[in-house]
């Protein structure tokens, strides 16, 4: 029972894995002369053994469920509260662009007057503008709760809200058409239309 | 195991932008795990349950937190460990054998004490080797145990045992020495 320390220090390196081939070697020769130690060491291996041989246990069948079953009902605010802590640009973008939505969409709703951008060259004639042939409209006309028909020229882009346009097959449009029926379409329009008085009002 | 890391990283990612049912494909990966640590940490199946359902909830609430660079498995086992160490603690073990033995540095008179049940006639008898297993660990004082139980029980390296207690490596062999050499006065006769 006079062994060095080491010897158990050295068995135990043997187990972590990390013993050196030189302290291996000096385990090894001790071991052979010395029973106590390989007693003690082969009880370790033992328990080592018996520790890996009791390990499998599985969880209960239902495991899963249960967890699913207790998690805390998420929480919807929380998480918007989560996102908004996060993203504080996106949430203040969002909140703007849901308010405009929401008085754009009110807007839609009450159908107003009829209207017209334009009333050089053309007739107006039972909500309905007319472009007659021959005739050339310098810039763009936006129709409102009414339609239009074009026998002439646009020079420049049509936009028909909350009603239809007739292109003659001599009418020319040299912009854009657009027909906006649809109640996002309508908020789409404005947007556009907010955007772009944006842009000229910084340029 | 790449094709692992970047299943669970997915899931991670789905559970923070709050899919709950993200959560159900990690908790059926890791319930075996996360319950078998609490069972031999805490001896009783039915605490063992509740330890670990407990950790996968916490887990879920605190997903913010989790930092990926450590392996999800190591973060599951940080959490179940501490939690399993704070019911051991509320407790209130027996005074006399949790008072440390003089000169033996943390091992309790509860661990010196040759085991009643694991006599040898005893264990062939009822051929309870995992029971009498159970009850070596559960003489252990909980810090031995939770060495013993993540490196046997739950086969991690030294250094992922280091990462789930926050400690350094010298210090989980140092207590692991020691649990071996504890549960061997128990267990080594058999």
């Amino acid at each position: 029972m006079k062994c060095p320390k080491e010897i158990v220090l050295l068995m135990h390196s043997y187990l972590d894995g990390d013993l050196q081939p030189e302290g291996e070697q000096r385990l090894k020769e001790h071991l052979r002369s010395c029973a106590a130690c390989a007693a003690h060491f082969h009880e370790l291996k033992k328990t080592v053994a018996f520790l890996q041989y009791a390990a499998h246990v599985a969880a209960p069948p239902s495991f899963s469920a249960k967890v699913m079953e207790a998690m805390p009902q998420e929480r919807k605010t929380a998480r918007l509260r989560r996102f908004m802590h996060r993203h504080p640009l996106l949430t203040a973008a969002s909140l703007f662009l849901a308010l405009t939505l929401g008085s754009l969409a009110s807007s839609w709703g009450e159908r107003g007057a009829f209207s017209v951008s334009a009333d050089e060259h053309v007739i107006i004639r039972d909500h309905t503008v007319i472009v007659p042939k021959g005739e050339t409209v310098k810039g763009d006309i936006v129709v409102r709760n009414g339609s239009i028909r074009i026998e002439g020229t646009v020079d420049g882009d049509v936009t028909v809200i909350h009603g239809k346009k007739y292109m003659a097959s001599a009418g020319q449009v040299t912009g854009e058409v657009e027909e906006i029926n649809q109640v996002f379409e309508w908020i789409w329009y404005n947007i556009k239309e907010r955007f772009n008085r944006a842009l000229q009002s910084i340029e | 195991m790449y094709f692992m890391d970047l299943f669970i990283k997915k899931r991670i990612k789905a559970i923070q932008k709050g899919d709950q049912n993200a959560y159900a494909d990690l908790v059926d990966l890791y319930k075996d795990k996360i319950y078998r640590l609490c069972y031999r940490m805490l001896g009783n199946r039915h605490e063992a349950e509740d330890a670990a359902q407990e950790a996968f909830i916490r887990a879920y609430t605190h997903i913010d937190t989790y930092n990926p660079e450590m392996k999800f498995s190591t973060w599951l086992y940080r959490i179940a460990t501490n939690l399993t160490i704070d019911k051991l603690r509320k407790r209130k073990p027996d005074v006399y054998l949790d008072e440390e033995v003089g000169g033996t540095d943390g091992l309790t008179m509860q661990a010196q004490l040759p085991s009643r049940e694991a006599s040898p006639e005893e264990a062939v008898e009822s051929l309870e080797l995992q029971e009498t297993v159970q009850r070596a660990i559960e003489r252990l004082p909980e810090k031995y145990r939770s060495v013993i139980v993540l490196k046997y029980m739950e086969d991690l390296s030294l250094q992922e045992i280091s990462e789930v207690l926050g400690l350094p490596i010298g210090t989980v062999k140092t207590r692991l020495h020691r649990g071996r050499e504890a549960l061997r006065r128990q267990l080594g006769h058999l």
